[in-house]
């Protein structure tokens, strides 16, 4: 911190608009709205930077490998929500420790928490960081939109003047940028040849240290039960947001009536039936992702139908909610809960590592008409239930 | 973890193979192995379709429709009439 403010008071410019790139995702920016947003205060908000690295071309800010509470903290909130559609930090060259001349060059995006994982695992390094502007978007997600890309790589190059900066010619690149890099193409632009290291940050230093070798780990995605319960939120969320359209419906259900709407019947009668819902909610966007690999079958679809229907019978047979009264409204619930399970199940195909577009087409064809069948067959009981519950037939 | 069997979209021509390595290199599960200077497949159906091989084949050996497996993504593209594009913004692996 020390470094910080000392770097701050010589009028430290690159600092500045490194943090206020931070802040605001945008570059350059004019003196006036560096003034006022980056006050020595605010500068407190980025403990990561710790002064400039002078290079023979101009300088680069000099990162900590350590993470400050706020670094945790803005990790915890870009899980989940929308926070981390801003979540970015200016794309430029930084500095690792004290780096050389003949120090290796590590490419991210300028995705914070991407950068973050990447100072962090190039702690006891001195190393340079070249940050691309992916539009604060993570690696494999930015090379599969294009903007973590072979033009986006040359340009940076160009621009940090790295030919100047360093007098080898290698570039270290995460592994899954391969989506959207072309190696060769980059040799043939810049003269750098692109090595593409580890999936995951944390082996840079093994993989560094065996000599540039990588083994067959290193180079394979993994998708540990941590790594899927982490993406979790941003299913549930979401979901949950939907699900009140479907609690209303449901309490809306119970409680209309020739004469109106009756509330208390609305609550006591369809509370149990919107408590299995979100039953099927979780059943569907956590239980199935956290437990992925040991559920049967490799369809999504199949494996959140498998589980709801399971913790609905559990949660029917075992702790007694739903009610025997209502053998229609407990036959929907049967039926509609599963359903709405693996429709959650199938979303979470898109935070996975290993599932491609043609095997979710696939399960989308036979499934989407599936779901729409159930949804019919859904309301009709509904209807059957509220007709016979009036009388009518 | 295996997705599903026979979908993927990945072609290989192993006439057209130099031998570089940089598919070997690039992909995230393993599908392909070099021998005796070539690439081969091992297993197919580990392929996710990322295209991150396709990209980094000079040779034009190997083919495959890239593309998100993203169920939300691809109803999207269903329902617009376009290309399925990850939004990012309500899922993503973080990395």
């Amino acid at each position: 911190m020390q470094d910080l403010k000392l770097a701050i008071k010589d009028g430290d410019k690159a600092v500045i608009a490194a943090c206020c790139a931070e802040r605001r995702n945008i570059l350059p920016l004019p003196a006036k709205i560096q003034k006022s947003c980056c006050s020595t205060e605010k500068m407190d908000l980025f403990p990561w930077a710790m002064g400039t690295e002078t290079t023979t071309v101009g300088t680069a800010v000099k990162v900590s490998s350590e993470w400050s509470r706020a670094d945790y903290w803005g990790m915890i909130k870009s899980r989940v929500g929308a926070f981390r559609m801003n979540y970015s930090v200016m794309p430029g060259l930084y500095a690792v420790g004290n780096p050389t001349q003949d120090m290796d060059v590590f490419v991210t995006a300028n995705y914070k928490l991407s950068f973050d994982t990447l100072r962090q695992a190039l702690k006891g390094l001195n190393a340079w960081i070249l940050i691309l502007d992916t539009q604060s978007i993570n690696v494999w997600c930015a090379a599969g939109k294009g903007t973590f890309s072979t033009d986006e790589l040359v340009k940076r190059i160009s621009e940090a003047r790295l030919d100047a900066v360093v007098t080898h010619r290698r570039i270290i690149l995460p592994q899954l940028g391969g989506v959207g890099v072309n190696a060769s193409a980059v040799q043939k632009k810049t003269g750098f040849r692109v090595f593409f290291g580890p999936v995951d940050a944390q082996d840079i230093l093994a993989c560094v240290r065996a000599g540039y070798k990588k083994t067959k780990e290193m180079s394979t995605i993994k998708f540990s039960m941590r790594d899927r319960l982490v993406l979790t939120p941003m299913e549930i969320n979401p979901a949950l947001k939907k699900f009140l359209w479907l609690a209303a419906g449901i309490l809306l259900c119970f409680g209309l009536q020739p004469s109106g709407i009756l509330f208390q019947q609305a609550w006591f009668n369809g509370l149990p039936f919107v408590l299995l819902g979100l039953i099927a909610v979780f059943a569907g966007a956590l239980v199935t992702p956290g437990l992925l690999p040991y559920i049967p079958f490799r369809s999504f679809a199949l494996k959140g139908w498998i589980v709801g229907i399971l913790v609905i019978i559990l949660t029917v047979q075992i702790f007694g909610i739903g009610d025997k009264h209502h053998p229609i409204a407990m036959a929907v619930t049967y039926v509609f809960s599963p359903a709405l399970s693996s429709y959650l199940a199938l979303q979470f195909t898109g935070a996975t590592t290993f599932a491609g577009m043609s095997g979710v087409k696939k399960e989308l064809k036979i499934g989407i008409p599936i779901y729409i069948g159930i949804a019919g067959v859904s309301l009709v009981l509904v209807t059957v239930f509220k007709l016979k519950e009036w009388g009518i037939v | 973890m295996k997705y599903l069997s026979n979908v993927s979209t990945l072609q290989y021509s192993q006439d057209k193979c130099a031998g570089c390595g940089r598919c070997v290199e690039v992909c995230p599960h393993g599908v392909f192995a070099m021998a005796n200077k070539r690439a081969v497949l091992t297993d197919r159906d580990l392929c996710m379709e990322c295209g991150a091989c396709m990209m980094n084949c000079d040779f034009n050996a190997i083919s495959v429709n890239p593309g998100v497996g993203c169920a939300a993504a691809i109803i999207k593209g269903m329902l617009t009439g376009s290309e399925p594009t990850c939004g990012c913004s309500d899922t993503s692996a973080g990395r």
